[in-house]
């Protein structure tokens, strides 16, 4: 499997502002002193091996879309945020208008963030296209039609031109969907949401996101545990620490790196990808959560590592 | 995990040792509980023999806290291997307990007048 992530932020876009920008460009300047970069090859090499991270790019600031290949023709798309319409401009760069595609999405639920990216999908606007939405979400099919609704946004859902279907899936029920078996479960998050075990040819992923994990609650861990096992790759909700998860924030429906980490070394996971940043925290303090945790990783072994990535857009990771 | 108590005055100490989990923090809540019940003033937690702690017995520090609120009594932790520290300040915990180097660091900030009893213990 490809996994590309077009939209990690979670409930809000945080786009990169000219300021930060700008303190990025005086860091790297800075840094680049006296080291004769005069041309494009060199200074790329230096930000690609000198730079952290967080110095020369960023994480991006849409809303949650993943797209993952499973190998077939269809593609199949987890969420719809704002990411969504970079997805679909890259499909329709690949493709171009006129010939139709089929779109698979799973959605984990309806809160904004994971649907704000539909009626700016621009294949939804193209005859010939097929869409196909799943969710366990009961209330799916009313989100997706009614947010495209006056006044808060001016194209009806009616005057979409690609054939759109609704198909209700159950929690714990393998379902094949482009190529791939995909389970639901549900997660403990205001208003419903559900995760997804994508399985194809031995390869798994999970993609679990607004989802909270209770530290004491036993039967949880063990339950999402089964869920998560042996996974090749965990996409976790990892918005906040650990401490505000238990304390202000708890109930707020999401979970922490501390949590990811212990539930993929309980689940025998390979690997784990911190997903739906806070949108509060900058890239620094991203590139940081994600060395912190790797090393609470590292201290907390037992087994075989968990490698670990935090998710920007336009990552991609093989599996 | 095993657990040992000892009153000084006011406050009582908790010493744990070996590892907090999923599999023991339930019992580990339980004793700061009834620490937290018995104590006058503070309860304070020796962690230095404590050599890893989860998420689960993080919480049970938390919910001891939460009590030890709003019952109006001190509540620190002392004591922390580097290690343990580590996983303090990654899971952002350094910022929620009142830490403290060591256990008499403790005593003489939250329990004054136990000190002099702990110097003599």
């Amino acid at each position: 499997m490809k996994i590309t992530f077009w939209g990690t932020r979670g409930s809000l876009p945080a786009p990169l502002n000219g300021a930060a920008v700008r303190r990025k460009l005086v860091n790297a300047l800075v840094k680049a002193a006296g080291l004769g970069l005069d041309t494009p090859e060199k200074a790329e090499a230096f930000c690609s091996e000198t730079l952290a991270f967080a110095e020369a790019s960023t994480f991006g600031g849409n809303t949650s879309c993943v797209q993952v290949d499973t190998g077939g023709q269809d593609y199949l798309v987890c969420d719809l945020g704002s990411g969504a319409r970079e997805f679909s401009m890259a499909a329709l760069a690949r493709h171009g208008p006129g010939s139709p595609q089929t779109y698979h999405v799973l959605l984990s639920h309806v809160h904004w963030d994971h649907i704000m990216g539909f009626p700016f999908f621009i294949p939804a606007f193209i005859p010939g296209n097929r869409i196909r939405i799943y969710s366990c979400h009961p209330r799916f099919e009313w989100a997706i039609r009614n947010q495209s609704h006056e006044p808060c946004f001016p194209v009806e859902f009616s005057a979409l031109s690609a054939a759109i279907e609704f198909v209700p899936l159950e929690p714990g029920t393998p379902y094949e969907i482009a190529g791939a078996t995909v389970t639901g479960m549900a997660q403990l998050h205001g208003g419903d949401s559900f995760g997804y075990r994508i399985e194809r040819n031995g390869t798994t992923l999970i993609y679990t996101t607004d989802a909270e994990y209770k530290p004491d609650d036993i039967a949880q861990m063990e339950r999402t545990a089964m869920f998560f096992r042996d996974a090749d790759l965990v996409i976790f909700d990892s918005m906040y620490s650990l401490a505000e998860s238990i304390t202000l924030k708890e109930d707020w429906g999401h979970s922490s790196n501390v949590m990811g980490v212990e539930l993929c070394q309980l689940a025998r996971a390979k690997a784990l990808c911190l997903f739906h940043h806070e949108p509060v925290n900058d890239d620094a303090r991203i590139e940081a959560i994600l060395n912190e945790t790797l090393r609470f990783e590292e201290i907390t072994r037992t087994g075989d590592r968990l490698r670990i990535h935090a998710a920007h857009d336009g990552l991609v990771l093989e599996i | 995990m095993t657990i040992s108590e000892a009153t000084l005055g006011g406050a009582i100490i908790v010493s744990a040792q070996g590892r907090i989990d999923m599999s023991n923090s339930e019992d580990f809540k339980d004793a700061l509980m009834a620490a937290l019940a018995g104590a006058g003033a503070a309860v304070i937690v020796d962690m230095a023999g404590v050599d890893y702690i989860s998420s689960a017995g993080l919480r049970s520090l938390m919910i001891a806290l939460r009590s030890a609120k709003a019952e109006g009594k001190a509540f620190g932790v002392a004591a922390l291997s580097p290690l343990v520290l580590e996983i303090f300040t990654i899971s952002r915990f350094n910022l929620v307990f009142a830490l403290y180097a060591g256990v008499r660091d403790a005593v003489a900030a939250l329990s004054p007048d136990s000190l002099g009893q702990f110097d003599a213990s």
